[in-house]
């Protein structure tokens, strides 16, 4: 399993260092660059060349490349033109936002998903069956944001059941520890900013989750239909084994590997998702820094965005590739 | 035993499911419960985005200079709700040597947050940093005092030039005098200016506020400016969650105007959306620059729309040497009497602005409604097209995409009114839409290649030298043209001293530049800023000037 794993790892350095030149050709072909947008409405031609100049902006793309890659090899991603604050300082403080809302959802889109994907298939043509479809068809056909904003009009403004947006409540003076607001809470026992802190989180949870979760409803039901379908689930109901055996031994198991690879798929949807949700619930996550970083041409803190969404993207697969080879030891001999 | 099991997990879902519900439920109660917190005294504003830093000499924008204004003063400051310069932290002042030595007489008994006493050295020792700073990074962010005081004791980068600024001197505690190498229009208006706000000397020198290095394509800034910012304001800076996007700044309790507050915290929400839904929620009690489309919609929900006088203005650009046709006068005012602006700003505009007939706004010392105006006139418009040889003209009008702006809240909107005015007199346009920060600006302000373009202005400080100086002081791509006559009488004026015989020299220029017409001048459009219903004491500026200190939880 670790050889597995070195190899994985060493497999994607070039994926990265590819993707990190392309990322590094693709934001100075933008046009527009990040002085105009740093100095504002008051910049003048004269100034903008002035700080090109400064900031290295003038010298030829390959020389600016090797640079950055220089300084990015020990760890330097430099500050954020707009915030003036180190990059991965920013990142920092800008991700437990978005993994608290990407984990809720995922919790929210495996929880529910499996389950439902299962019961659908064994009640196959029946009701249950039917509306679980149905639901599944309207939950991938509908845009994260619309989504978003259905919910805040429904759930906030007209019930009042919960806050329009924001992580937690300003007043609420909730220790900062790790910067996981639920977490925070409970390890200061200030159970008052965990709770604000889970309420904030329902909304944009439940907007995130809806298409993974219909997503993986479908392919849970899908797969178990196929598993209930093969030889051996015939050989072992004619051995005589109870029901629930082989449903938790043989189906369950069997099903679950196209699950893994979906889950793993919409992990990483999930972060691209995320960005609007961030931005409909004012969640001032990973995804509203982007959004800002290519408005105004915030070269470094895109640069590192980018590749640290790469990063976490390679990662995942490395996790669901893992998870195969739990789920299905023969994967590990291949 | 394995069936017991597999019931057993069921049940447990089912209880962890319920369980779950029921306490989301709890906590909804709950927090329904916090909303109705007593929290009398803390005022939670809704910022557009992050602050930069808290340095305000290295700062540029808005969203900072709103929160560095409540814990800065600056020598002179605006009278609130107006853009008249009053005193601040010095009480009276006078120049003499033709403008060239400014002495200021300082409030006493004032001290800095850090405890230490505020006088004629500090506010030298603040003038003499700026002036002495080192660094082409550091010089290079200082773009208000650059614009204002032209250079540095040694310029590192290309674009500074003589210096204005000569020496201060520290008569006595309460008197500090100013020397410069030549006279400015810009003052005194320009000591208003937040970039120019007095720092404690101390706090300076402990948190190395002068360290502004440049690594890679980016600069970062000192402890001082990232947390230790100190000045004499109403509010001391208590800190910056960046996590949650939130600055809290405290009273200054030895301030000469307490503030009313205890408290003012700025809460960063980026979509607009989001800052609206936050006020109608009771998270946010005020927010800055809501759409006009939504002023009513605001309003009937108890909110109360402030708007500020107009400090702004939205011209038509003109490049004469794109087209030459567009260098002949009576094609540039056919385009003028083409335009329906009074329909525009009627229909297109926030209440309160007006049609524009120069390019100052009204609030501006040099406004004056001595000059040709320009009534919309298609016939006449049409007969001058004639008698130029431009009839059918075709041009190229750029406007920009994913932007708004104070003066420009919608530049589609504008455009297609404008460009359908245009088509009405015979004109043939083509419009190119280009996003505001990806090649917009480079096409129209660097390289010219447009032949008609909307762009506009909002004022730093009261001169009109800040306006049309900055316009049409020298030769720039953007509008291509050359008058030498223009440019002297614009040097001439922003060197006139005394405020009667500035206010006539710019009133004089606003009259050739408006017979000359380079450009057309629009609208003065009103920018608004919202508070909830029990907010008191807000004072709308209309430099942006909103100070805290008056504002009240009602």
């Amino acid at each position: 399993m670790l050889r597995f794993i070195v190899r994985r790892l060493l497999q994607a350095i070039p994926t990265l260092l590819i993707l990190s030149i392309l990322v590094f050709a693709w934001l100075r072909a933008l046009p527009g660059g990040p002085a105009g947008a740093l100095l504002g409405d008051k910049a003048t031609p004269e100034k903008i060349a002035e700080l090109n100049q400064i900031l290295g902006l003038d010298q030829p793309i390959f020389i600016q490349y090797f640079k950055f890659l220089g300084r990015v090899l020990t760890g330097d991603f430099g500050n954020s033109l707009i915030s003036t604050q180190p990059v991965l300082s920013e990142i920092g403080f800008a991700l437990p936002a978005t993994l608290e809302l990407s984990i809720a959802a995922l919790i929210l889109a495996v929880g529910l998903g499996i389950p439902l994907g299962y019961i659908a298939a064994r009640f196959r043509g029946g009701f249950l069956d039917n509306a679980t479809i149905m639901a599944t068809l309207v939950g991938v056909a509908v845009p994260v944001f619309f989504l978003g904003y259905l919910l805040q009009f429904v759930f906030a403004e007209q019930l009042g059941l919960f806050p329009v947006g924001g992580r937690q409540d300003t007043l609420i003076g909730a220790t900062d520890v790790t910067g996981f607001a639920v977490l925070d809470g409970l390890l200061t026992q200030e159970w008052d900013a965990s709770w604000d802190a889970i309420v904030h989180l329902v909304l944009p949870a439940a907007a995130l989750a809806t298409i993974p979760l219909a997503v993986i409803v479908r392919i849970t039901r899908a797969s178990v239909l196929d598993v209930l379908n093969e030889d051996f689930i015939r050989t072992a109901q004619s051995k005589g084994l109870a029901g629930p055996t082989i449903r938790r031994r043989h189906v369950l198991r069997n099903a679950l590997l196209p699950v893994a690879t979906t889950i793993g798929l919409q992990t990483g949807l999930l972060l691209g998702g995320a960005v609007l949700t961030e931005r409909v619930f004012n969640l001032n996550g990973i995804g509203s820094l982007l959004a800002e970083g290519i408005e105004r041409r915030d070269y470094p803190r895109l640069q590192a965005l980018i590749l640290l969404g790469a990063v976490v993207y390679v990662l995942v697969n490395m996790l669901v590739d893992i998870s195969y080879g739990i789920i299905d030891p023969r994967v590990r001999v291949r | 035993m394995l069936q017991s099991r597999g019931a057993r997990t069921r049940r447990i879902a089912l209880i962890g499911l319920s369980g779950a519900l029921a306490l989301s439920v709890t906590a909804c109660a709950e927090s329904q419960r916090d909303a109705g917190a007593d929290n009398a005294g803390t005022f939670i504003f809704g910022a557009a985005g992050n602050p930069k830093m808290f340095d305000p000499v290295f700062n540029d924008e808005g969203e900072t200079f709103r929160i560095t204004r409540q814990m800065y003063d600056t020598l002179l400051q605006n009278k609130p709700g107006t853009a008249e310069v009053v005193g601040s932290l010095a009480e009276k002042w006078e120049s003499s040597n033709e403008g060239k030595t400014w002495t200021f007489n300082l409030r006493k008994g004032v001290t800095f947050h850090d405890g230490t006493p505020f006088n004629a050295a500090a506010v030298c020792f603040n003038f003499d940093r700026w002036f002495n700073m080192k660094g082409q990074a550091a010089q290079s962010q200082m773009i208000y005092y650059g614009d204002v005081f032209e250079g540095f004791a040694a310029n590192e980068g290309d674009a500074a030039g003589d210096p204005v600024y000569k020496n201060c001197e520290a008569k006595d505690d309460s008197t500090a005098v100013l020397n410069l190498n030549k006279a400015k229009g810009a003052f005194p208006a320009a000591f208003t200016l937040p970039s120019l706000s007095i720092s404690s000397p101390d706090a300076l020198k402990k948190y190395n506020a002068d360290q502004v290095t440049q690594t890679g394509d980016s600069f970062s800034y000192s402890d001082y400016a990232n947390l230790h910012p100190t000045g004499t304001g109403p509010f001391k800076f208590e800190g910056y969650d960046q996590g949650k996007g939130e600055i809290t700044l405290v009273r200054n309790d030895a301030h000469w105007e307490k503030a009313k507050l205890d408290k003012l915290i700025f809460k960063v929400i980026k979509d607009e959306n989001g800052r609206k839904q936050a006020l109608k929620a009771g998270d946010i009690q005020g927010f800055d620059y809501p759409a006009p489309a939504d002023y009513q919609l605001l309003r009937n929900e108890g909110q109360n729309v402030l708007i500020r006088p107009s400090f702004n203005v939205l011209y038509l650009g003109i490049n004469q040497s794109g087209n030459p046709k567009l260098a002949d006068v009576k094609v540039r005012q056919a385009l003028a009497y083409g335009i329906n602006r009074e329909q525009f700003v009627k229909s297109k505009l926030a209440e309160g602005s007006e049609v524009a007939t120069e390019f100052v706004p009204k609030a501006i010392a040099g406004y004056t409604e001595d000059v040709p105006k320009y009534a919309y006139d298609p016939e006449k418009a049409k007969q001058l097209l004639k008698e130029a040889g431009a009839e059918g003209l075709s041009l190229k009008f750029y406007y920009p995409t994913e932007v708004t702006r104070p003066y420009m809240p919608n530049p589609a909107d504008t455009f297609t009114s404008i460009s359908e005015d245009l088509k009405a007199i015979g004109i043939n346009i083509e419009p190119i839409a280009k996003p505001w920060n990806g090649g917009y600006k480079d096409d129209v302000q660097k390289h010219g290649k447009h032949d008609l373009h909307l762009l506009g202005w909002t004022g730093d400080y009261n001169d009109a030298g800040n306006f049309v100086g900055t316009f049409f002081g020298r030769e720039k791509p953007e509008f291509g043209f050359k008058n030498d006559q223009l440019f002297q009488a614009l040097a001439a004026a922003d060197g006139t001293q005394g405020d009667g015989p500035h206010a006539q020299a710019y009133q004089g220029v606003n009259k050739q530049i408006m017979e000359f017409l380079p450009a057309v001048p629009i609208a003065y459009p009103t920018p608004a800023l919202v508070v909830g219903p029990k907010v008191q004491g807000m004072v709308p500026s209309p430099l942006t000037d909103e100070r805290f200190n008056t504002v009240s939880l009602g």
